[in-house]
C-alpha cells in the first residue's frame, strides 16, 4: 500500500468541513487489498485479487450530526461528501447527547499491537493455492465417506485505517489477516452432512498447518453422519467452544451501550447484581497483542482497554461508546466501532469467557443424559427478554459419553436462566477469533425433537 | 404485461456520465480474455445510497453516500478469476482485467466481442428515485412512523424508525455479447416499538416494507402508519404471549412473509452452484417427489415494482418466472451464468451480487407458493391443537443435511380449531425435502411479503421478496419450553 497521503487528506477533510460550517467533525479512511484462493475437488475453482478505499465523514453543527461516505477520493470527491454530510444535519433533530468524546478522552495505547505483519504480503500466489490445496486435500484424504468437498479456501486481507477529528486526534493503524479453511461433506447411504474448519491470524507463521486443518473438518463433517432427531426433553446442554461463543455474541447484545439505553436487554438496570452463576467471569480486552479484536484506540479516537463484564456472576459493565456513556450517566469504555458512516456504534474487542480448571472431557463425563451442541443456526435470540430458542445439532451423551449424533431439532430456554444455570467450564480457551469460550454445560435447557 | 424497448447504449447512466464507450468495454473485454479465458464479463456499478434514522422521536442519523466501481470476471473452464476497481480510470479497468486474466494460461482463444444493445423493458418505471427526492420530505416518514406507533397505545415507550433507500445504476458487457444497462431503485421503511406494562418486561414488535417505488408509495399506498402501527401492535400482542410448544406440532403458516419458509426449506436448497456441486440435499432429485402435490413454488424475477425484482440480473441477463416445484415435483435450479455453462442448461436470470467487489452466483429473487382453494379460515378451524404463526424474524439452512430453521416472532395457539393465546418467539425447524411433503392444506389467499427481505450467502447480501398463501403443514418441530 502506497497511499501516504491518507492520513493528511483526513486531515484536509476536518478542515473543509470546519470552514463548510462544521462545529466540530470525524473522519474515516480505510483501504484494502483483499486475496482470496477457492480450491474444490483438488481444482482452483476461484481467485480474486483487488484494493480498495474510501472515506466517511460525520459532522455537527450545534446539536444536529450529518454523515456522509464516497469512494471517490479525489478532490471533487471529498468536496461533495463535506457538502453532503453538511446538506444532512440541517434535516436532523438536535440531540443533546450527540458530540465528540471530550479531547482529555482521546489518545492511543502505545508500543507495537502486533496487529500487522509482512510476512502474509510477502507470500506468493501460488503459495496461497497451494494451502488451500493442502488443506482441502487432507479433508479428502481422511476417510473414504469424504466424497465430496464445498472446497478449500485461503484468504488475506491487508488494511489500513485513519481516524482524525476536530479535537485534534489523527491516529491509524495497520492490520493484516489470514484464514485457511476447510469445508467437507461425508457421506453414507441417505446421510449427507457439511462441518467445516478455519484458523485465522495476523500474523502467517501463527497459522494452524493446511493438514491438521482437513484433518479436523472432515472428523467434524464424519461424526454427523446418520444424525437423528430425539424425544423432546429437559437435559443439561454443553456446548463446545464453537457454539459457546456464540452466548458472547447474545451477551454481547445484552450489554451493548443501545439496548440498554432503550431498555431493550434483560441485562439493562442490572449494574452490581448478580445475573450469572458464579464461575462466569466475562471479559472484553481490546489491549491483547496480536489478536483479533485488538486495537490501538476506539472508532471515536479512544484508547482501547479491558473491561470487566462479568465478575463471578455480578455484572460489572456495560460496553459504551460516547453517546451511550453520555446517556447513562456513564463513561465510555472505548467501546466504539463504525463503519464508513453513521453515528458511531458499539463493538467488542476479544470478548471471552474465563476458563475453568476441569478438561473438556470432564465436562462431558459429568453429564449422565444431554446433549452435547456442536452447531447451531438461525436467529432465535431475543435480548429484550431473554427468550432463546435455536435450531442445533450436535452429539448425545450417555452416562458421560458421546454417544449418537443428533440433527433436526432445537435447544430453547431464557438467556436469565441460562446464565444463572452455568454448571462447569473447561480449561480449553482459545481465542480463534474476537470472541472465545471454553466448553461449558447449562444445567436445563429445553430439547425439542419428536 | 410490460413492454420491450430498444437499448440505446450511449444515452446509458455510464456513457454519459464516464464518457464510456462500447470501443472501451470491447478493448477491456480483450484484455480479460487475453489468457485464454473462454468467458468475461465487466459489471459496472454506481451506487448512491441514503438513510435516517429515528430514535427516542429524535432523528439522530442521516447519512448519504456513493460508491463507484467496477468487476471483471473470467471463465476458464469451471474455474473463476475475479478483480476489481473502484477508479474508472482506463489503466485502472485494464489492470483489473489483467490481474483477473490470469486465471487462464495461454493465448487468447477468442479474439474480439461484437457487443449487441438489446431490447430493454422496465419492471420499476420510476420517474423520480426516491434517493433523488428532498431529504426534508423523506425525513417526514420516519417522524411520522414514531407518532403513530406511540399514539398506538401507551404501552408503547420506545420506537425506532429507519428509512433507507438507494440507487443503483449497473452497466454490464459480457464476452457472449451482452451490453445491458440498468437503473434500480430500491427504498424500504423499517419500524421497531417497544411496549411495556405495569413495570413487566419489555416486548418488542418489528415491522416494514417497500420495494423498487417511488416515493409516493410511502404517501399513498403503503405510509408510514400502516408499518409503526403493525409494530406496535405486535409488540403488545407479545405482552400476555405464553411459553411456545416444544416438539412436533401441526402448524398453520399465515400469508405472505411466512414465505420464508419456502426461501429456506427448499429455495436455498435448488441454486444450481450447490447442485452442479452435488453438495445439496435436492441434488439429483428433479423430476422426484420433495412437496406434497398441493405445492407449487415459483422463483419471479419479473413481478412490478417488488424488491427482489430485477430487469436482467447482475450478469446481464432478462430475470425470469421460473417454476422450481411443479405439484409437488422438482422441475428446475436457479441457473447463474457459470452453473449454467457447465451443466448445459439456459441461465433463468438468477445470477446475481452484492456489489462489484463481489463474484456473482445463483440467488433467489421473489419465491413464492401459488394459491390453492382452501379457505384460510378452514384451514385454521381443522386444526385441533397446533400453532398458528404470522410473522417470522428470519431463517437460515444447512444446503447440505436440508435442516433449516426459521424464528416464528408473532403465533398464537390454536386449540380446537380456534386461535386462543399469542406465544413467544420460538424457533421452527424442519429438513428440506421432506417438510412440504407435510403440506395438507393451501390457502387461496396468496399474498407476497411488505418488502424487507435480505437474503445472505457465502458473505453477500441481495434483496429478495418472499410469498405464501395460507397453508396447513401437518408436522415440524417447534423450538418453545412449554
Amino acid at each position: 500500500m502506497s497511499s501516504n497521503h491518507l492520513p493528511e487528506l483526513a486531515a484536509d477533510c476536518i478542515r473543509q468541513a470546519l470552514a463548510a460550517g462544521a462545529a466540530d467533525a470525524e473522519c474515516t479512511i480505510s483501504e484494502g487489498e483483499e486475496f482470496s484462493a477457492n480450491i474444490r475437488m483438488r481444482e482452483v475453482e476461484s481467485l480474486k485479487e483487488s484494493g480498495s478505499r474510501a472515506a466517511g465523514l460525520r459532522i455537527l453543527i450545534g446539536k444536529n450530526t450529518g454523515s456522509a461516505y464516497t469512494s471517490d477520493l479525489s478532490p471533487e470527491g471529498i468536496r461533495q461528501m463535506v457538502a453532503a454530510a453538511i446538506e444532512l444535519a440541517k434535516i436532523t433533530t438536535a440531540d443533546p447527547h450527540a458530540g465528540l468524546p471530550d479531547a482529555g478522552e482521546l489518545g492511543a495505547i502505545p508500543g507495537d499491537l502486533r496487529l500487522y505483519s509482512e510476512d502474509i504480503a510477502q507470500l506468493e500466489t501460488p503459495r496461497k493455492i497451494e494451502l488451500a490445496r493442502e488443506a482441502e486435500a487432507a479433508a479428502l484424504d481422511a476417510d473414504p465417506r469424504i466424497s465430496n468437498s464445498e472446497g478449500g479456501s485461503f484468504d488475506t486481507h491487508l488494511g489500513r485505517n485513519i481516524f482524525a477529528n476536530s479535537r485534534g486526534f489523527l491516529g491509524e493503524y495497520r492490520t493484516s489477516y489470514c484464514s485457511l479453511a476447510a469445508v467437507p461433506i461425508a457421506r453414507e447411504g441417505e446421510s449427507m452432512e457439511r462441518d467445516y474448519w478455519v484458523s485465522m491470524a495476523r500474523r502467517f507463521a501463527a497459522l494452524e498447518l493446511p493438514a491438521d486443518i482437513g484433518r479436523i473438518a472432515a472428523m467434524r463433517a464424519l461424526r454427523r453422519l446418520g444424525g437423528k432427531k430425539v424425544e423432546t426433553q429437559r437435559v443439561p446442554v454443553v456446548f463446545e467452544p464453537r457454539t459457546a461463543s456464540s452466548l458472547l455474541g447474545n451477551i454481547f447484545e445484552a450489554v451493548h451501550g443501545e439496548s440498554v439505553y432503550r431498555q431493550a436487554s434483560f441485562l439493562a438496570g442490572k449494574l452490581g447484581e448478580k445475573v450469572a452463576s458464579e464461575n462466569l467471569t466475562v471479559i472484553d480486552d481490546a489491549t491483547t497483542p496480536g489478536l483479533f479484536g485488538t486495537s490501538p484506540f476506539d472508532d471515536e479516537g479512544v484508547p482501547s482497554r479491558r473491561t470487566v463484564i462479568l465478575e463471578k456472576g455480578v455484572l460489572r459493565n456495560y460496553l459504551l461508546n460516547t453517546y451511550t456513556a453520555r446517556k447513562l450517566g456513564m463513561k465510555t469504555t472505548g467501546s466504539a466501532s463504525r463503519g464508513l458512516t453513521g453515528n458511531a456504534g458499539i463493538g467488542h474487542g476479544n470478548l471471552y469467557i474465563e476458563k475453568g480448571a476441569p478438561t473438556p472431557e470432564s465436562v462431558i463425563a459429568s453429564v449422565a443424559n444431554g446433549f452435547y451442541v456442536t452447531e447451531l443456526i438461525g436467529s432465535g435470540v431475543n435480548v429484550v427478554t431473554g427468550d432463546y430458542s435455536r435450531g442445533a445439532a450436535g452429539i448425545w451423551i450417555r452416562n458421560g459419553e458421546l454417544a449418537y449424533p443428533v440433527s433436526e431439532v432445537t435447544i430453547a430456554g431464557n438467556l436469565k436462566d441460562m446464565l444463572m444455570n452455568v454448571e462447569m467450564i473447561a480449561s480449553d480457551l482459545e481465542f480463534r477469533g474476537s470472541t472465545a469460550a471454553p466448553t461449558l454445560v447449562i444445567r436445563e435447557m429445553t430439547v425439542g425433537g419428536r | 404485461m410490460l413492454g420491450w424497448s430498444y437499448m440505446a447504449f450511449s444515452e446509458s447512466f455510464f456513457a454519459h456520465r464516464f464518457g464510456i464507450t462500447r470501443s472501451d468495454l470491447e478493448s477491456y473485454l480483450a484484455d480479460a480474455l487475453s489468457r485464454g479465458g473462454d468467458y468475461a464479463d465487466l459489471y459496472f456499478e454506481y451506487l448512491s445510497t441514503s438513510s435516517m434514522s429515528l430514535d427516542e422521536s429524535i432523528v439522530k442519523s442521516a447519512t448519504q453516500g456513493v460508491s463507484v466501481g467496477v468487476g471483471v470476471r473470467v471463465i476458464a473452464g469451471e474455474r473463476t478469476g475475479y478483480a476489481y476497481s473502484d477508479d474508472l480510470s482506463p489503466e485502472k479497468i485494464r489492470k483489473a482485467a489483467k490481474v483477473a486474466a490470469c486465471i487462464a494460461a495461454g493465448p487468447a482463444k477468442i479474439d474480439k466481442t461484437s457487443l449487441e444493445e438489446g431490447m430493454r423493458r422496465n419492471l420499476y418505471p420510476v420517474l423520480v428515485s426516491p434517493n433523488e427526492t428532498a431529504f426534508a420530505e423523506r425525513v417526514e416518514l420516519v417522524k411520522r412512523a414514531d407518532k403513530a406507533a406511540r399514539d398506538y397505545d401507551s404501552r408503547i415507550f420506545q420506537v425506532q424508525a429507519t428509512y433507507a433507500d438507494n440507487l443503483r445504476q449497473v452497466l454490464i458487457a459480457t464476452s457472449g455479447g451482452v451490453l445491458s444497462y440498468d437503473r434500480q431503485p430500491l427504498a424500504r421503511l423499517s419500524v421497531s416499538a417497544l411496549a411495556r406494562q405495569n413495570g413487566g418486561p419489555p416486548q418488542r414488535g418489528h415491522a416494514g416494507g417497500g420495494g423498487r417505488v417511488e416515493l409516493s408509495y410511502f404517501l399513498d399506498e403503503k405510509p408510514p402508519e400502516y408499518f409503526a402501527v403493525d409494530a406496535a401492535r405486535q409488540a403488545v400482542v407479545q405482552l400476555d404471549a405464553v411459553e411456545a410448544p416444544a416438539g412436533e406440532t401441526t402448524v398453520v403458516l399465515g400469508p405472505g412473509w411466512p414465505g420464508v419458509l419456502l426461501h429456506e426449506a427448499v429455495g436455498h436448497g435448488l441454486e444450481a452452484d450447490f447442485n452442479r456441486k452435488q453438495v445439496s440435499a435436492f441434488s439429483g432429485r428433479i423430476g422426484q417427489q420433495v412437496a406434497s402435490p398441493l405445492c407449487t413454488v415459483i422463483d419471479d424475477g419479473t413481478i412490478r415494482n417488488r424488491r427482489g425484482s430485477l430487469n436482467v440480473d447482475d450478469e446481464g441477463n432478462p430475470t425470469a418466472r421460473n417454476v422450481l416445484i411443479e405439484k409437488g415435483i422438482l422441475r428446475g435450479y436457479l441457473q447463474d451464468q457459470l452453473s449454467s455453462r457447465i451443466l448445459g442448461e439456459q441461465p433463468t436470470g438468477n445470477g446475481r451480487r452484492e456489489s462489484y467487489e463481489h463474484i456473482p452466483m445463483p440467488r433467489m429473487t421473489n419465491t413464492f407458493m401459488l394459491a390453492g382453494e382452501s379457505d384460510p379460515g378452514d384451514i385454521i378451524r381443522s386444526v385441533p391443537r397446533g400453532l398458528y404463526c404470522v410473522n417470522f424474524g428470519g431463517g437460515q439452512v444447512d444446503i447440505t443435511s436440508g435442516n433449516f430453521v426459521f424464528s416464528a416472532s408473532e403465533s398464537y395457539l390454536i386449540e380446537d380449531g380456534k386461535l386462543t393465546r399469542p406465544v413467544r418467539n420460538a424457533t421452527l425447524v424442519g429438513n428440506g425435502p421432506e417438510a412440504l411433503k407435510y403440506v395438507s392444506m393451501v390457502g387461496n389467499d396468496l399474498q407476497l411479503d411488505e418488502g424487507i427481505g435480505i437474503c445472505g450467502k457465502e458473505g453477500q447480501s441481495v434483496p429478495v421478496g418472499v410469498g405464501i398463501p395460507t397453508i396447513r403443514v401437518d408436522r415440524m418441530t417447534v423450538g418453545g419450553t412449554a
